[in-house]
């Protein structure tokens, strides 16, 4: 084929090789077949490449290590290396021995300290995602409101701090919030208070890094919903009797559901696994089950009982997974039927 | 209506304040002859100078930029390879489990991607001796592998989205399907090639959780250099640094957006321009 | 260009005969206005969408607004609507003044052309929806909810959502649901825009027979004149955000005021000429386009040598290969087409000055072969009495 374009240059090149090709098959049938074997054994080929290629990378890199994860969960810590037992062991007699030890687990359950973390991990993200809502729900809604060339204006602005980095916007915040930081400098001077305020490292500046680090993921999948909604359905309402807060809540706010969903589960997927943030932000108490899994791995080198962590932490995240999953898929069929 | 568009513009206002003040304060604050970050001492450019002599800070952004650029090219390859077949294959023998793979790094918790590679790499390295220590190679696959799901999700829309009959058009022109691809789709593709490209890039810039696990002793990255220095307390250093990055990226968004503007104005005018020739005036 | 605003007005036509119109219209000459819209403007920025406009649709009308598209219609309706707030005027519905009424305190109700309907709520729901507003106690609710259904044949979906309904049915969902309210006027945009042709033919009917059942005055917003005839009892034809007449749809027809209007609605075959002899009985036309003067049995408000248009509907033309023995009122041409429909069949005559006339003739025989074929000579004329002749 490459060859054909040479020889013909290139642009519309293709039709009158198409053409001479044509004129070839007229004479004879053989070489008709034979080219089209070939095109489609390429074909198949290329095929192949393009399922094979990617498929590879995938099994080998992402389903292999969760498998590993998976097995290392189910074996015992040892000082060694690797630092864990075998599963399978070759007993004398040409038996297999399968050990699972399913101890990690139990463990995890007996010590109240991963419950513990599990729980503020769910709690926090929650209450995360809610104010992330309720401050990116209105910026959503106003966006989507506002002229066409403004809108672009807002959404680059909205866009932008995600493409800078997230660890020094997490990092900013320290400077403001920190005992001798921003806040309190300010505060002080103006007198309101003598000492100053404890904000870093507690459960307020964890909210705060937490909101501002992910509130680009609420707000843009709610512009969607927002701004693809009819207009004139807003204007049906309010021309049957409907006053427009009651129309917001009666129609606006119902529709735009699909949007509320994807960035919730935006925030709260991302949320509950965070290390970043509860590490610099968060205070010494607040235990978040991806700061544990981080101390487990890093500071105790317990693989076996990491292990058990991160499968237990996907557990905890299936269902809002499973549910963020669902609305995308309506979400593309819905965009496909329009 | 009065008290309405009040209140939208309001929380609009906080909105971005909210956004943007952190990081307008971090960049005021790296011009501050003050090594305490919080009091204006003054203004100078001494923490940009001290940034520049920074060997660690320095070979880390090298290796930084080194794995951001070759995993956000391998990526792309990869996922548009997968959106191809997501989008145009139909069905194919594991497209459940493919569709899994490729969706389940997006929600994966950071944490446990990074475990899980290092897990497969320790093995790896145990069994087959392969890949000898860890360094940049096993960041770049590491973040070659979560960026690919990314791509993925921008080019398979851009694709869902693709006239299919333009295609058709050029096969029926006598175009075999390869060159069809080649000269009509993946330029159709562009935009999607490329902000699949950057957002790969940014985000494998931006990593510190999966690497801070992959990476040996062999590699550091400018994240993880950042988050040492930062938990051992503030420095106007890390700011300067955060006024480049910032500046960086907002100049490339805004080429980005002036360019994708200028097209969209050039066709309008085309567009316009067409229907007066039409018209006949 | 003042005299042609004011509604009904026909300059430069022939008088118009009593009894023209249809009985029904009369007897609702005498009911009382129901709207008044007094001398509304409306501009977008430097645009103006709505100029000087000055309209009364009276109780039970079936009244229709009509133009091309970036006319002015929609704007006027949706500020019937309270959409839109008049940049200057006043808009009196059941003689109270409306202009700065919100569209959810006015008594009128909308019918929008994508029907804007709830999609996350059922049939019912969106039927009942206007009245919930209202706080209607739950069981005159679903008296008025399914009597709505009924008049629109669609008791059986009561609980589908809009999406899994077709495009006719979604148009009467709709229907239903601004009628629920028994509002004072109905504002319908494009009510049939979305459907398909031959359900749209079936659907003008349907949409008269509701409007005389319920009783509702109905003003309608379309861009075909075939929908306006066939549906409305008054028509008001608009362009660049005026008014240009308003009337009858029998009356539109025969009498235009304007070249505009004449061309609008329906199919027209126009000439210009100069007015050359102006008695009180008769007048005689001279235009370049035809071989011959035109003579009209009746007077025109235009002095001597004045430009007007002759407008002739190709169906008052008559067409034959013998040559007529009259001194004006036809002309002589070449058969370039032929467009045969069934019914009738239109010819393509093109004159000897190079202008095109177009003939229909009604095929009344079934058996009897077409006696004038492509390229025969042939004469086109026509009575004094089916000439009209417009000043502007």
């Amino acid at each position: 084929m490459s060859e054909d374009n040479r020889a013909l240059g290139p642009g519309g090149s293709a039709s009158r090789a198409e053409a001479e090709q044509a004129w070839t098959q007229a004479g004879g049938g053989g070489d008709h077949r034979r080219l089209t074997r070939l095109q489609r054994l390429t074909a198949r080929f290329g095929r192949g490449t393009v399922i094979g290629v990617p498929y590879l990378w995938l099994l080998l890199f992402f389903l292999l290590p969760f498998l590993i994860v998976l097995k290392i969960s189910f074996a015992e810590f040892r000082i060694g290396v690797p630092p864990y037992t075998p599963l399978l062991a070759w007993l004398e007699g040409g038996y297999i021995q399968v050990k699972l030890a399913i101890g990690n687990y139990l463990f995890l359950l007996q010590d109240p300290l991963y419950v513990t973390a599990y729980l503020n991990s769910l709690k926090v993200a929650f209450f995360s995602t809610v104010f992330a809502l309720l401050i990116g729900y209105p910026m959503a809604y106003a966006i989507a409101r506002a002229s066409p060339s403004w809108r672009a204006v807002f959404l680059l602005l909205v866009i932008l701090p995600f493409w800078t980095s997230f660890l020094i916007r997490v990092y900013a915040w320290i400077g403001i919030l920190k005992n001798n930081g921003l806040i309190n400098n300010a505060l002080m001077a103006l007198g309101l208070i003598d000492d100053p305020l404890p904000l870093l490292n507690t459960e307020f500046s964890l909210y705060v890094g937490i909101v501002y680090s992910y509130l680009p993921f609420m707000v843009l999948p709610l512009y969607a919903t927002l701004e693809r909604m009819d207009v004139s359905l807003l204007e049906a309402a309010e021309d049957l009797g409907c006053r427009p807060f009651k129309a917001f809540l009666t129609v606006t706010l119902p529709l735009s559901m699909p949007g509320i969903v994807a960035g919730s589960m935006l925030v709260f997927i991302p949320a509950v696994g965070e290390f970043v943030i509860p590490d610099l932000l968060g205070g010494a108490d607040t235990l978040m089950i991806g700061k544990v899994l981080w101390s487990e791995f890093f500071n105790n080198r317990d693989w076996p009982v990491a292990s058990a962590v991160a499968i237990a932490m996907l557990v905890l995240l299936v269902i809002p997974i499973v549910i963020f999953q669902h609305y995308q898929q309506r979400q593309a069929e819905r965009a496909e039927a329009s | 209506m009065g008290t309405r568009s009040v209140f939208l513009v309001s929380a609009l206002a906080f909105g971005f304040a909210f956004l943007y003040v952190p990081i307008l304060l971090l960049i005021i604050f790296s011009f501050n002859e003050s090594r305490l970050v919080t009091v204006w001492g003054g203004f100078s450019t001494k923490w940009y100078a001290e940034l520049f002599r920074n060997e660690q800070m320095l070979e880390a952004a090298l290796v930084s930029l080194r794995v951001a650029v070759t995993s956000a090219t391998i990526a792309t390859v990869l996922g548009t390879l997968s959106a191809l077949m997501m989008v145009r294959f139909g069905r194919f023998r594991g497209r459940l489990l493919f569709t899994g793979m490729i969706t389940a790094p997006l929600v994966m918790p950071e944490v446990i991607t990074g475990l899980s590679l290092l897990l497969l790499f320790v093995s790896l390295d145990t069994m087959i001796g392969w890949p000898a220590g860890r360094g940049v190679d096993t960041i770049t696959i590491a973040h070659t592998t979560f960026c690919m799901a990314y791509v993925n999700v921008v080019v398979q829309s851009r694709l869902a989205g693709l006239d299919r009959s333009v295609e058709e058009a050029a096969m029926d022109l006598g175009a075999r399907p390869f060159k069809a691809f080649m000269v009509i789709t993946l330029p159709m593709l562009g935009p999607a090639l490329v902000s699949g490209w950057l957002l790969s890039f940014t985000l494998s810039l931006d990593d510190l959780v999966i690497a801070s696990f992959v990476a040996g002793p062999a590699a550091t990255t400018l994240p993880m250099v950042v988050f040492s220095s930062v938990r051992l307390g503030i420095t106007p250093e890390i700011n300067a640094l955060a006024t480049l990055l910032v500046l960086v990226a907002t100049v490339t968004i805004l080429i980005a957006a002036g360019v994708m503007w200028r097209q969209e104005r050039e066709r309008e005018r085309a567009v316009t321009k067409a229907l007066r020739a039409e018209r006949g005036d | 260009m003042t005299e042609t605003r004011a509604p009904g007005a026909a300059t430069g036509a022939a008088p118009r005969p009593e009894g023209s119109r249809p009985g029904a219209v009369l007897r609702r000459a005498e009911a009382r206005p129901i709207i008044e819209i007094d001398d509304v403007v409306k501009t977008f920025g430097e645009f103006l969408a709505v100029d000087h406009v000055s309209l009364t649709v009276r109780e039970g009308e079936l009244f229709a607004l009509l133009g091309g598209s970036g006319c002015g219609k929609t704007t006027l309706l949706r500020m019937l609507a309270g959409f839109e707030r008049p940049t200057a005027g006043r808009i009196l519905i059941g003689g109270q003044d409306m202009t700065e009424v919100a569209p959810y305190d006015r008594p009128v109700n909308m019918m929008f052309q994508s029907y804007a309907l709830f999609p996350h709520m059922t049939v019912e729901a969106n039927i009942a929806f206007g009245l919930r507003q209202d706080r209607v106690p739950k069981a005159e609710m679903r008296d008025r909810v399914a009597e709505m259904l009924e008049l629109v044949k669609l008791t059986p979906f009561a609980k589908r959502k809009p999406h899994h309904l077709s495009g006719g049915q979604r148009q009467r969902v709709a229907l239903a649901r601004s009628l629920a309210k028994h509002p004072k006027v109905l504002l319908l945009d494009e009510p049939l825009a979305a459907l398909d042709k031959k359900l749209r033919e079936e659907t003008q009917l349907e949409l008269v027979g509701i409007q005389e059942r319920v009783g509702t005055t109905f003003v309608v917003v379309t861009h075909d004149q075939e929908e306006a005839m066939t549906m409305a009892d008054r028509v008001a034809i608009m362009e660049s955000g005026r008014i240009i007449q308003v009337d009858t749809p029998h009356a539109l027809y025969e009498y235009p005021n304007t070249r505009f209007v004449a061309e609008f609605f329906g199919t027209v075959n126009m000439f210009e000429g100069v007015l050359v002899e102006d008695e009180p009985d008769h007048v005689l036309i001279r235009c370049d386009a035809l071989a011959n003067p035109v003579y009209v049995g009746h007077g025109i408000s235009a002095r001597e040598q004045a430009t007007v248009w002759v407008a002739l509907r190709p169906e008052k033309l008559a067409i034959s290969r013998t040559r007529p023995d009259a001194a004006h009122n036809w002309d002589r041409g070449i058969v370039e087409d032929i467009v045969y429909l069934g019914g009738i069949s239109t010819f393509h005559v093109r004159l000897d000055s190079g202008a095109l006339a177009r003939v229909t003739t009604q095929n009344l025989e079934r058996m009897s072969a077409p006696e004038i074929t492509w390229d025969d000579v042939v004469y086109v004329c026509w009575r004094p009495d089916n000439v009209v002749v417009v000043t502007s």
